[in-house]
């Protein structure tokens, strides 16, 4: 079996996969979509080895000629297409970084819209090459799917959106109340152990979208909405009479949110890990879109002149070009640009950095050094 | 042993492996052991390699807590039970819908296919139009359909339609009083065990005296006198050994009684509405297939439209009708998976969905609930032929 893998996998790797998945997501087909992810996963499977599985993500994406990317269905600030189906957002725009490393080109990504119930096969079965979809990294993930966490592009936690003529201040007033969760996410279970320590009752009413579960919201199927806050956030302003709604203060659990690869490919995992980490760097060093190509002229900071490319490593380690991390920075900025942008003070969330502050303001973001 | 039918010869003298029977025989072993190999193979080779990728495999998940609340539950369950359990839960929620989704269809059916065969002109014209539309609107659009354009805009809870301060209804489900039996109740649960079978007694009785007197007998009366007489007799004897457990407001939401919540109603309506059409054209050309010969004959014999159609049309059209009905069942069945669209929690929402997704065993999962499939769509077909060679028998 191992003596033909290498064969084999010609076959089995994304191209092969690709035709056998549907691209539309929506609707009628996410039903038939999830046999074909399942069935693609024993496909997928049965006939490759691992042996053959290091480098080959990015000897697939550079010969494809662009990225493939998981995100959500539609989810304001951080993964939404607009009327035109452009994609934006925070985790849209990790994906167009890890592109503009690889590629020099952010625009080289096509992205896959997918329910929290599909996400994770998506991505096992090769579907897609990587999985940036609000997506909290927990212990069972990261050790028996199969799967790596690359960092955390954003530090959240659970709360809840309720209905201000609910009449309701804190969380812990929801005894009996029903609510509108998604399935598949760490919100069913972070809503039962909070209900569960509080000798609460509580009914959930679970949906696939986040689109079926801000409607039944809407219409009063549930009490409360609860999810990650940054998504409350988010969802709100979908909501018919947003000023209707509020967040109430309690946030319930640790959602790091961030991109997910497949485990047992290291490049490709090194690589997603030090496009966010460059970014970082790129804040701290205040290195922006704007003045990225002037300071790689003429920058005398050596933590500069090293993420730039100028001197150093540069991209060998990696496998990129030396001037990976100048093209993130140019075509999708720092860190702390993609975050005002999508969800911050440039954005309709207005969320403020707190726990995404840089280490050295206050928050928790640290990227290691460039060297 | 016989001889051979073609040849004439005794298949003594043949060699062994020229014997059509033995090298069929053959073959089909070796074509068996053949397909178990290969699934074999794939089987092993894929739990294998899926290790080889730390993606955890194997059974074992399904005896860790599931974590995770459900909303309608046939069986105890809350968030401590086991990855097992939820796929008990799953299971009867599928199994609720489809059952009383084949019932309401079937009454549906047949009601609107004879109707459409009515001389009425108003009531064939109301099944025609009911057929034609919801057959021709696709199962997924008339499950939301209900869901969102019917279910939810009802009152909130706190504005519920009510009928006696016993049921009410608004957008979170239709609340109903359930009864609590008390003891002694067991008793009455044994008198209608008893009225049940008395009943198949009667009916044979009177079957057994109509062939030889030729004298009908009201069994339908007499049954329902039965059924509900005798229980009712032992409830009042006992001292009626039941009360009622009210729905009422509290905080949120209702408390106490029973609920049917909107997922169910509307995954339901679709259903059974949605495959009702198909069954009234069943029964419509069942009917039809039914020479015009046989009712003229229980006309001049003197029968009446309702006997015609009960005692001659339907048991004859049953035999056309059956093969589509099963058909038509399996089909329910199947589609009652779209219940995700709506998140009623059946099946494929909790087990190939939510445990899928919290264990990631996707191979297991899957496979688990292929074969769940498998096997109610096996069994209603199995059913439904018994039932088929026990009606084409009475054929005379
Ligand atoms: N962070 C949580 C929850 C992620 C999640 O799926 N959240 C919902 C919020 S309602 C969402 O983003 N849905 C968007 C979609 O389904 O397209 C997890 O990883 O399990």
């Amino acid at each position: 079996m191992n003596s033909a893998a290498g064969d084999m996998d010609a076959f089995v790797q994304p191209h092969f996969l690709k035709n056998l998945i549907l691209t539309s997501t929506r609707g009628n087909n996410r039903t038939m979509k999830k046999i074909v992810l399942a069935t693609s996963a024993l496909a997928f499977c049965a006939a490759v080895s691992t042996t053959a599985f290091a480098g080959a993500t990015l000897d697939a994406v550079k010969k494809k000629g662009f990225l493939q990317c998981g995100v959500t269905t539609g989810l304001p600030g951080f993964s939404s297409p607009d009327d035109k189906g452009n994609w934006t957002g925070l985790d849209v725009d990790t994906c167009r970084a890890v592109a503009a490393a690889v590629f020099g080109d952010a625009q080289k990504v096509k992205f896959t819209p997918l329910t929290a119930k599909e996400r994770f096969t998506a991505l096992q079965s090769g579907e897609i090459d990587i999985l940036s979809r609000n997506t909290t990294w927990t212990l069972t993930r990261d050790s028996s799917l199969g799967l790596n966490f690359a960092g955390v592009n954003y530090y959240d936690g659970q709360g809840f959106l309720v209905s201000k003529n609910l009449g309701v201040k804190s969380a812990l007033e929801l005894d009996g109340a029903s609510f509108c969760i998604q399935a598949g996410t760490t919100t069913e279970l972070n809503l039962a152990d909070y209900f569960r320590a509080n000798k609460m009752a509580y009914t959930p009413i679970t949906f696939d979208t986040s689109d079926e579960t801000s409607k039944a919201f809407d219409a009063g199927r549930c009490d409360a909405l609860t999810s990650d806050q940054s998504q409350l956030y988010a969802l709100r302003i979908k909501l018919k009479n947003p000023d209707g709604a509020m967040v109430l203060p309690e946030v319930i659990s640790k959602e790091p949110l961030g991109p997910v690869v497949r485990q047992g490919d290291d490049e490709w995992f090194n690589i997603v890990r030090w496009t966010l980490f460059a970014m970082l760097n790129a804040e701290e060093y205040g290195v922006t879109s704007e003045n990225v190509d002037k300071m790689a002229a003429s920058s005398k900071d050596p933590n500069i002149l090293r993420l730039l490319g100028q001197s150093g490593i540069k991209g060998q380690g990696l496998q990129l070009s030396d001037t990976w991390a100048a093209s993130i920075i140019k075509q999708v900025g720092n860190y702390g640009e993609m975050f005002e942008r999508n969800v911050g003070q440039g954005s309709a969330l207005k969320i403020s950095r707190g726990l995404n502050a840089l280490w050295s303001k206050g928050g928790i973001q640290y990227g290691p050094p460039v060297r | 042993m016989a001889a051979d039918p073609v040849t004439g010869a005794a298949p003594a003298k043949a060699a062994l492996w020229r014997r059509p029977v033995f090298r069929s025989t053959v073959f089909q072993v070796l074509l068996i052991l053949g397909v178990v190999a290969v699934a074999n193979y794939l089987f092993t080779n894929t739990l294998q390699n899926l290790e080889q990728r730390g993606i955890s495999t194997g059974f074992g998940f399904l005896s860790n807590e599931a974590g995770f609340g459900i909303v309608q539950s046939l069986i105890d369950y809350d968030e401590t039970y086991t990855f097992g359990r939820t796929f008990l839960v799953g299971l009867l929620n599928t199994l609720l819908v489809s059952g009383l989704g084949i019932i309401l269809a079937t009454m549906i059916g047949f009601v609107m296919g004879v109707a459409r065969l009515s001389k009425n002109w108003l009531i064939a014209r109301i099944a025609t139009v009911y057929i034609e539309t919801f057959r021709n609107i696709p199962l997924l659009l008339q499950i939301l359909f209900w869901y969102f354009a019917v279910l939810q805009p009802l009152p909130r809870p706190k504005q519920s339609l009510e009928l006696g301060e016993m049921f009410f209804l608004n957008n979170r489900g239709f609340y109903h009083p359930v009864p609590v039996f008390e003891q002694g109740f067991n008793l009455v649960f044994a008198a209608i065990v008893v009225a049940v079978i008395s009943i198949v007694f009667l009916a044979r009785w009177a079957h057994r005296r109509q062939e030889e007197t030729g004298q009908p007998f009201h069994t339908v009366y007499v049954s329902l006198a039965i059924l509900f007489g005798l229980p009712l007799l032992v409830f009042l004897v006992m001292g009626s050994p039941m009360s009622w457990d009210y729905p009422a407001l509290k905080g949120f939401n209702f408390t106490g009684g029973g609920v049917v919540i909107p997922e169910l109603m509307s995954l339901l309506l679709a259903l059974s509405i949605y495959t009702g059409s198909f069954i009234a054209e069943a029964v419509r050309s069942g009917i039809l297939a039914v020479s015009h010969g046989q009712t003229e004959a229980a006309h001049a014999l003197g029968l009446r439209a309702g006997p015609t159609l009960r005692l001659v049309i339907i048991p004859q059209a049953m035999r056309v009708i059956i093969p589509q009905l099963t058909s038509q069942y399996l089909n329910l069945t199947k589609n009652s998976s779209l219940a995700t669209a709506v998140g009623y929690p059946d099946l494929v929402a909790v087990f190939a969905g939510t445990t899928l997704n919290q264990t990631g065993q996707a191979v297991e999962v899957i496979a688990m609930t292929m074969g769940v499939y498998l096997t109610i769509s096996l069994s209603i077909s199995t059913f439904m032929n018994w039932y088929n060679k026990k009606k084409q028998l009475v054929e005379r």
